[in-house]
């Protein structure tokens, strides 16, 4: 490996300009050498695979790809056909169902959760923990845990909702309730929002509180003008996040419910999968792929051109 | 303060006799109120927990009575045998490890000499490339799944662990990123001193911020092992023949292949994957907590 030794910046005195000019330029050179070398798994690794498959999945999407020929030129047919297939907006609006209902309550949830542990309370260490483990389980162990504790006839929740009278609903048998239950499957892991949340809580300035707390601020106007402004960058940090996995949903109704009942569950990630791999329609399924790309590019955009009007930062600087 | 320490969630009854000024009283209220809600939340991000134990233990008889019951009888350790004969989970485990080792070695090597360069090297154009690192953590899986899996196809990879593997050879971004942030914060004398001395990048890197950077690094491990035992749409796509599935993908696979009265095997099985997860997290907690707090705030 060819590594740049540290090289000595003595100008000899009467060197010229030009040559020394020439000497920064070499070690410059050598510089940006030994920089790329360093990087280069991540820059090779980016260019097979990343950069190459988002050109090769834009190629295929213009054409009749299937597993097993390369197809031929179909200009915007997949799109127009994407246009008009029904299942392609049942998935998109059930990606947006999961996406609205999983970040808004996830958000409320996980923040409330942090905000609730960040005093100097006994067992918050222990607290902490409970809410994070779940988030490390295995999605598929989590899915089945779920399907069983979500069980129409045999399940824990709809026993707690009988004791106290409510109705109790199919879950994952109903397509009114499948994606609710999912919506609270994703709940059992808000413990990594929390997580972030509660560090952001912790980098407040306890100075702040105090200087509000001598003003006779209550606790609440305390939580309005202070905690919650200055957490929005985190806030704006959480939700980019859960939009861009939201999206990509995929593990928990492909174990739970296959897309069902009634294409209730269906979400993109899943029709997608089936296109490709179900159908072999390797064409059809990159131009889903990229219609995807575009949404989630023009809503994290517009989110943070956007978040100038709710996102404060520390110190005034935007 | 020691009656707020009642984790039984019985409310906590006033102290009686003794009387304190009302500040007092009103924050002892609230940090009881406080402790309420949390047990009553903890409770229920237990329960599903404590419902697979549960029914793991369970006879196919028991599982399916309603209302339900919280102690298995009579208690049926045998589940835990049938879901070895169910489906050979011990084969899917040797299978898991071997992909989460390699995955793992693979990862924190290319990742810690990526984020050196991104880091502890000064050069032209390396904050505009570090840049593009970080917007490629913007990709969807969707776009790239395709090519990549006709890729593999074409190189006959499809079957082998090499789809799930080789990738993290080449660094992976958001680890890149986790241990730029903790290379930076390494004072640069450091690496002038040893400069001086004539240490190459390398060994500057080996010698002295490998063994400080250690705790990120160990995060870093941590997070690919737990990806790469969680991953399920990898094994997914490109594992087909039964002999090499992962756990995750035995596990879902049993699931569908065996019967309502029979989730008491489904969940035995399980308890056996995620024992490892709790396991894991239990030694190396303050890892995982300090590697998410660090991506997020510092982010």
């Amino acid at each position: 490996m060819a590594i740049a030794q540290p090289t000595s910046t003595f100008a000899l005195p009467g060197a010229d300009a030009a040559d020394r000019r020439a000497a920064l330029r070499r070690r410059e050179l050598r510089r940006i050498g030994t920089g790329l070398l360093f990087v280069s798994p991540w820059l090779v690794g980016a260019l097979v695979f990343q950069v190459y498959p988002v050109f090769a999945s834009l190629y295929y999407s213009f054409h009749s790809t299937t597993m097993l020929k390369s197809g031929t030129f179909v200009g915007f047919e997949n799109y127009r056909l994407l246009m008009s297939d029904d299942l392609f907006w049942t998935s998109l609006g059930n990606t947006l169902y999961y996406l609205g209902a999983s970040v808004l309550l996830g958000t409320v949830a996980a923040l409330a959760l942090a905000m609730l542990l960040n005093q100097r309370l006994r067992g918050m260490a222990v607290y902490r923990v409970v809410f994070y483990v779940p988030t490390i389980v295995p999605l598929v162990a989590v899915s089945v845990i779920w399907v069983w504790f979500l069980h129409p006839q045999y399940g824990v929740l709809n026993y707690v909702l009988d004791l106290v009278g409510l109705p109790s609903p199919g879950w994952f048998a109903d397509p009114a309730w499948a994606m609710p239950g999912l919506v609270i499957v994703s709940l059992w892991g808000l413990g990594n929002a929390m997580v972030i949340y509660l560090a952001g809580l912790q980098d407040i300035p306890v100075e702040l509180y105090e200087a509000a707390a001598l003003d006779g601020a209550s606790g609440w106007e305390r939580m309005k003008s202070i905690t919650v402004p200055l957490l929005t960058p985190v806030i704006l940090f959480n939700v980019i996040i859960g939009l861009i996995h939201g999206f990509q949903y995929f593990v928990p109704p492909y174990v739970i419910t296959g897309g069902g009942p009634a294409d209730a569950t269906l979400v993109y990630s899943l029709y997608l999968y089936d296109t490709a791999f179900q159908y072999f329609k390797m064409g059809y399924a990159s131009a889903m792929a990229w219609v995807l790309f575009v949404i989630i590019l023009i809503v994290t955009g517009v989110l943070l051109r956007t978040s100038g009007r709710w996102v404060f930062y520390q110190g005034g600087t935007r | 303060m020691a009656t707020l320490t009642r984790r039984d969630g019985s409310p906590l009854a006033p102290v009686g006799g003794r009387t304190t000024r009302a500040a007092t009283g009103r924050r002892w209220a609230g940090s009881a109120a406080r402790h309420a809600i949390l047990l009553a939340c903890s409770a229920v991000f237990v329960l599903p927990f404590v419902w697979m134990v549960v029914t793991s233990l369970k006879s196919n008889q028991q599982v399916l009575v309603y209302p339900p019951e919280w102690i298995p009888s009579p208690v049926r350790w045998r589940n835990y045998l049938d879901a070895f004969e169910a489906a050979p989970l011990l084969r899917y485990a040797w299978n898991t490890t071997v992909i989460c080792v390699t995955s793992v070695v693979g990862v924190v090597i290319s990742s810690t000499v990526v984020a050196y360069g991104f880091s502890r090297l000064e050069w032209r154009g390396r904050d505009a490339l570090f840049v593009v690192v970080l917007a490629s953590l913007m990709l969807p899986f969707q776009v790239t799944l395709i090519p990549l899996f006709i890729i593999f196809s074409r190189l006959d990879w499809t079957n082998t662990y090499l789809p799930l593997t080789v990738p993290a050879f080449f660094g992976n971004a958001f680890y890149i990123f986790l241990l730029r942030q903790f290379f930076l914060r390494i004072p640069r004398d450091y690496s002038d001193a040893a400069r001086v001395e004539g240490a190459n990048e390398l060994q500057i890197l080996w010698q002295i911020i490998v063994p400080l950077a250690r705790p990120a690094m160990i995060t870093v491990a941590l997070f690919q092992f737990l990806f790469a035992w969680n991953d399920f749409l990898g094994p997914l796509i490109y594992i087909s023949e039964e002999s090499r599935f992962t756990l995750a993908l035995g596990l879902a696979t049993m699931r569908s292949n065996l019967g309502l009265s029979e989730f008491g095997q489904i969940m035995a099985a399980a308890t056996m994957i995620v024992a490892p997860v709790l396991l894991i997290f239990a030694v190396a907690q303050r890892y995982f907590i300090e590697g998410i707090a660090a991506s997020g705030v510092k982010g």
